[in-house]
């Protein structure tokens, strides 16, 4: 297959496999082999491009004109290539993940949740490969739509109050600002093609440039930036796999990506500096990496603590975009891949510590690394990932991170960026601390004895593809340390202006 | 040879077979005969606007006489691309109507539907094709009355109330337009349309002209329902019969608006700078009012055929928003978004039809949990409502798009902000009718049914993957649309 085909095919596999799906909606194995043998084909696919793009291969599909000048189509670059890769294989890992959650909570409307993860992959990887703005905005919205109903598939009156919000905030900001803008470029620019050195140098003057950049920033709500970012806390109502995609997978990371990608192909990394038209993104990413890990640090509920941990933590990879030299961009797109693995890790843990002892509270979270050892273990290494403490990978992203702002000369991010780590080590630390070292109260156990096991004090792990799936992404968030210079050769040609 | 007749076998055919559904005492031989017409509609449309793009506009002298004496139809690319809207949504809701009119309209008068039916469309296609202003008026006073009376059919009875108000607001706006028209007359002594735009100038600054503007602008207003004279329509669409209301709101009021545009640009061009007919800051107010006014109002309709009607009147402003702008983009965008609105809102009706051929009208509590019982109709609303919204790889989008772009051009940063920003209204409309379909357990009283029948699921359906592939390949709608622009602002195309 030549690597057009292949980029063809990475969309078309997910796509397939939502049609297929339904078609086994009476055999829960064959309907799961579906998602899994799709997840392993795409991620397949994915990795065969590799290689090509390490080598400076930019394999572009053909163009399909939709309206004149605005045309669908795929194309190849390292940070898509990184981003894909990622979402890709984590696809593989939350399906499994998935298996044993929803067969172990015995969710209603399995089919649906497959289909519309599937819908997802797809509109994630066309997210990845697109060539323009309007391929790009054209897949951000399908991801939209189709992580609306895994965020309402509980039914409840909170899980549809939450899909409210989820679909209000995320269709309205992307028609209302992310529409604006790109048809601005569109205007002023005649084309939306994403390329290297961006094309509104010229085009717009710098305070122009300023306003764009707020329309795309605000507009890609997905990235959560504050005040943009009620929707993510608000959909944690949904079934923990669906955390994870919104979180490591897809949704969000979509969002950094989209912004990263934007402050690349279409400002361009010099332009923006030379302008200064992003300072202001730099002090509002950074209120938001500070507030929102302040406000995780007051939450007793893990799945919110980790949802404002998010938010942090998108805004480590807006701020590396508005800082916009070589350095931010490539600590940036790191941070995607090492973020991504490190929370999933964290979202696995607190799923599987729900479907083995029905806990959602911090408080109640006592002495649980005794009856939970491997997942207890994952969460500490996915929490030193997130906070950027070795031997988790984060730790190189927040170098790069870290040292761009002082090249830039703002200590006050530099501050910023330190205060945060502080406090991702003050939220996510006790909670590890309070699992190994605390002993489990006995009222809890016996809440743990009306589980089918009824063990009162041994081992009592959530079913065993939830324990794979965590142990898989937690070695990842290690690998990702020792194998970090992989992930900064792909993109490192990000920066290269030909 | 029989080409060359298009232009009159258009209007004529469904006028001579009306009255042959009417002596048909049969309704499934009335269906028929309807089914046969409408079927061959498109295809003489698209004949038609194949050869407009081919060749030019195309003249066609009724009975060989000569213009000004005697009528003429004028085909070029804007009322060419409405042929093949309104043949084309009427040939799809044809095999539509037989199920739907069945459960909705008593046996015996169903023949009587399919002869009004025949009536409008032919009203319908002459207002399109006719170079006449007064044979527009002949047009125009056909449709509306077989429309009338088709709303009056529907089985609620408030659907005569509402048959009524219509009546009243018809007529008067049909008699302002021919009085409008009159007044021309009266300052020109012609009625042809190519022939009053060059009369008219000379007398320019005339008072009867000025009149008689305002008149014809009035009288076509009432009838597409401009904000504030849009109060008979909500009404209208919700008590009709489901196909009426489909066939209705995809192309009367859009007809109206090319209307509109035939008299403002082609009649009144040389007479007049566009700035003193439309008035831009009046009209572009009123357009705003009406998308802001309806689609809130939208948003607290109970009932779904209603909520839908308000919808219209909020599109009706996006399409007369375009005109306002007042450029060739703008004048564009309006063109596109009148195909556009009439697929998508064509394929929304006969979605909720669907719903409604179970019995009872289609309220929130009725649409409640169907989104299990009829997952394909539901899917159907879902996508048809995503273009309403404007999501890319809908119509709705690459409404939005030229509309934006045209504000944009012009420099106006508050209108292009504008049209963005009301696109979030339409997304809680939309969402409320999935929100109760898909997530709020089914009214335990209400009958349990599935789908409803394949031939009327099969042209909702047709109409709703219209909306997705015009989407994505615009190069019928978008590139006709701009050629019909050129053309009413008498550029080269």
């Amino acid at each position: 297959m030549s690597p057009a085909t292949t980029v063809l095919a990475a969309i078309a596999i997910p796509a397939l496999a939502a049609l297929l799906i339904p078609l086994a909606h009476r055999q829960p194995n064959v309907r799961e082999g579906i998602t899994l043998a799709a997840a392993v084909a795409m991620f397949v696919a994915v990795a065969s491009l590799a290689p090509g793009v390490l080598g400076g291969a930019r394999p572009a599909t053909g163009a399909w004109s939709v309206l004149p000048g605005v045309e669908l189509r795929l194309a190849l670059e390292p940070l898509g290539m990184l981003f894909a890769l990622v979402a890709s294989f984590l696809w593989i890992v939350n399906s499994l993940y998935s298996i044993g959650y929803m067969r172990g909570n015995n969710e209603p409307r399995q089919t649906s949740y497959y289909v519309c993860f599937a819908v997802a992959l797809a509109a994630t990887m066309g997210i990845a490969f697109s060539a323009n703005l309007f391929t790009l905005f054209l897949f951000y919205e399908l991801l939209t739509l189709s992580t609306y109903p895994l965020v309402v598939h509980k039914q409840t009156a909170e899980a549809i109050r939450a899909g409210r919000l989820y679909l209000l905030m995320l269709i309205g900001s992307s028609i209302v600002l992310f529409l604006t803008a790109i048809i601005w470029v569109y205007v002023r620019s005649g084309s939306g093609d994403f390329r290297p050195g961006g094309i509104v140098q010229g085009a717009f003057s710098a305070g122009e440039t300023g306003v764009l950049l707020a329309l795309f920033a605000f507009g890609v709500a997905k990235a959560a930036l504050m005040p943009l970012h009620r929707w993510l806390p608000a959909a944690m109502v949904a079934p923990t796999p669906v955390s994870a995609l919104l979180h490591a997978v897809a949704v969000v990371k979509a969002g950094v990506f989209v912004i990263l990608k934007i402050v690349v192909y279409v400002f361009g990394i010099d332009f923006l500096a030379s302008t200064g038209a992003s300072i202001w993104l730099m002090y509002v990413a950074a209120a938001t990496l500070v507030l929102a890990s302040v406000i995780a640090l007051l939450k007793d509920n893990l799945k919110a603590r980790l949802a404002y941990s998010t938010v942090s933590q998108l805004a480590y990879v807006v701020l590396a975009g508005a800082l916009a030299s070589k350095s931010s961009v490539i600590g940036g797109g790191m941070h995607i891949a090492m973020h991504a693995f490190g929370k999933i890790t964290l979202f696995f843990c607190a799923g599987a510590i729900y479907t083995a002892l029905h806990k959602t509270e911090i408080s109640e979270m006592r002495g649980i690394g005794r009856a939970m050892p491997v997942t207890m273990f994952c969460f500490f290494i996915g929490a030193l990932s997130v906070c950027g403490v070795p031997p988790g990978g984060g730790t190189w992203s927040k170098l790069y991170l870290t040292m761009s702002a002082a090249d830039a000369d703002r200590f006050i991010l530099v501050a910023a960026l330190m205060l945060s780590t502080l406090l991702n080590i003050a939220y996510f630390m006790p909670i590890v601390a309070r699992a190994w070292f605390v002993p489990m109260p006995r009222a809890v156990s016996v809440g743990a004895a009306a589980a089918p096991h009824g063990e009162h004090d041994g081992i009592k792990e959530a079913p065993w593809p939830c324990l794979v799936a965590l142990s898989i992404t937690a070695a990842g968030c290690l690998a990702l340390f020792v194998f970090a210079d992989r992930i900064h050769a792909l993109i490192e040609p990000l920066t290269h202006l030909r | 040879v029989i080409a060359e007749h298009f232009p009159a076998l258009q209007v004529v055919v469904p006028l001579l077979a009306a009255p042959l559904c009417a002596v048909l005492r049969n309704r499934r031989l009335a269906w028929l005969v309807a089914l046969v017409v409408s079927f061959a509609m498109p295809f003489i449309a698209g004949a038609l606007l194949v050869r407009v793009l081919a060749r030019g506009p195309i003249a066609y002298w009724l009975g060989s006489w000569e213009p000004p004496w005697g009528i003429e139809y004028r085909i070029d690319a804007a009322n060419a691309l409405l042929l093949v809207l309104v043949s084309g949504i009427a040939a799809v809701i044809m095999p539509y109507a037989r199920d739907s009119l069945d459960r909705e309209i008593p046996h015996r008068r169903q023949p009587w539907y399919y002869a009004l039916y025949l009536l409008c469309l032919a009203g319908l296609l002459g207002m399109a094709v006719t170079g006449d202003a007064f044979n527009v008026f002949v047009f125009l006073e056909i449709a509306s009355i077989s429309s009338y009376l088709l709303i009056a059919l529907g089985r609620d009875r408030r659907a005569l109330m509402a048959s009524y108000q219509y009546l009243v607001i018809g007529t008067i706006g049909a008699t302002f337009f021919v009085i409008g028209v009159g007044f021309l007359y009266l300052m020109t002594g012609t009625l042809n349309i190519a022939d009053l735009a060059e009369r008219l100038p000379q007398a320019a600054n005339q008072r009867p002209v000025i009149v008689g503007l305002a008149f014809i602008a009035v009288g076509l207003c009432l009838k597409l329902a401009l904000f504030p004279l849009h109060y008979w329509l909500p009404n209208a669409y919700a008590y009709a019969p489901s196909v009426a209301t489909a066939f209705l709101a995809a192309t009367a009021t859009k007809v109206a608006i090319y209307l509109l545009l035939r008299f403002f640009f082609t009649v009144f061009a040389k007479t007049f700078p566009f700035e003193e007919i439309i008035v831009p800051a009046i009209w572009l107010a009123l357009s705003a009012a009406a998308i802001v006014y309806a689609s809130l109002a939208a948003i607290y309709q109970d009932n779904v055929k209603r909520m839908l009607a308000y919808s219209s009147v909020a599109q009706i402003g996006y399409i007369t928003l375009g005109i306002g702008i007042g450029t060739e983009a703008g004048l564009s965008a309006a063109i596109v978004h009148i195909f556009n609105h009439g697929v998508m809102k064509g394929a929304l009706f006969l979605l909720v039809g669907g719903i409604a051929y179970y019995g009872g009208s289609v309220t929130m509590k009725r649409i409640a949990g169907q989104g299990k019982r009829m997952p394909l109709t539901l899917a159907g609303i879902v996508l048809a409502g995503a273009s309403m919204v404007g999501i890319p790889g809908t119509v709705g989008f690459v409404s939005k798009w030229y509309l934006v772009v045209a504000s944009l051009e012009r420099g106006w940063w508050w209108l292009a902000a504008f049209v963005v920003a009301t696109s979030v209204l339409a997304i809680v409309y939309m969402g409320r009718i999935v929100e109760a379909a898909f997530f709020r357990p089914a009214d335990a009283a209400a009958e349990k049914h599935g789908e409803m029948p394949l031939a009327m699921l099969v042209p909702a359906l047709l109409l709703v993957v219209a909306c997705l592939y015009f989407g994505l390949d615009t190069d019928l709608t978008a590139d006709v649309a701009r050629l019909a622009a050129r053309g009413l602002l008498g550029k080269a195309p």
